[in-house]
């Protein structure tokens, strides 16, 4: 599914990354624990994230996650946006909780990873 | 090739600079991406440690055609029982270290599961020593 599709889906705003909205997602994850992230193999993959600090940033950065999704209203620093700039990271913000985030993506099609 | 980045410990606004620099060189020399998530998971994992847990560290990267040697050697607190830190869940970590979303006794074993070749010594208030090991299949 396209990321576009995905932002609207969710009520989302695009903090940076819109020129590459037209990536597609196929599998996404959610967890504020950085060291599950950590142990996902598969590259590419969607995070979604109530974690709004340059540690999700960074984690992402080592996985191999261009993609990510932050919860519930998250405020996002100057600093998690340079970050994210340097790594060709698409930042979304939702009000939307991690629960219902997961779920209209989940009956959308996307699939699990466990 | 040896890169050499000084750690400050309960800084984690810089917690991964290291790896994300080591990383950029793995992407220039041409290793394959899924060495080097390898590597710099199991590296961000043993920085984020040294931020956690110690008050200063060095990481030390050396890099061969054959293999890369990452060590993380920290002052601090040290590891009482290395058996039990290994063990998944068991953690030491501060109230800081969890709102950071680490501290979940996971990070020992994801860099052991990330590394060709991993050891460890520690002294009880000295500090502790990593060696990580990965070869590059160049």
């Amino acid at each position: 599914m396209e990321l576009k599709t995905i932002v609207q889906e969710i009520e989302g705003t695009v903090i940076c990354g819109h020129n590459l909205l037209q990536n597609q997602v196929e599998y996404a994850f959610a967890s504020d624990l950085m060291s599950d992230v950590l142990t996902v193999e598969k590259d590419d993959i969607l995070l979604i994230t109530g974690l709004a600090n340059v540690q999700a940033i960074r984690t992402a950065e080592m996985a191999d996650i261009r993609f990510i999704i932050f919860a519930r209203g998250k405020k996002i620093s100057d600093e998690i946006v340079q970050l994210a700039l340097e790594n060709n990271m698409v930042i979304i913000t939702s009000d939307f909780s991690m629960f219902r985030v997961s779920g209209v993506l989940f009956k959308l099609g996307i699939k699990p990873l466990f | 090739m040896e890169l050499q980045y000084k750690i400050q410990g309960g800084n984690f606004n810089r917690a991964g600079y290291a790896s994300s620099e080591v990383k950029k060189v793995l992407k220039q020399l041409n290793v394959d991406p899924k060495v080097i998530k390898r590597i710099v998971v199991s590296l961000y994992e043993g920085e984020v440690n040294i931020v956690a847990h110690a008050f200063n560290g060095v990481i030390t990267v050396d890099i061969d055609t054959e293999k890369i040697k990452i060590l993380l050697k920290d002052s601090g607190p040290g590891i009482a029982d290395i058996e039990k830190a290994m063990e998944l869940g068991y953690s030491t970590a501060s109230p800081t270290v969890r709102e950071m979303g680490f501290g979940a006794g996971m990070g020992l074993a994801n860099m052991k599961k990330n590394t060709d070749s991993m050891t460890i010594s520690s002294k009880v208030d000295v500090g502790t020593e990593v060696i990580l090991i990965n070869y590059l299949n160049l």
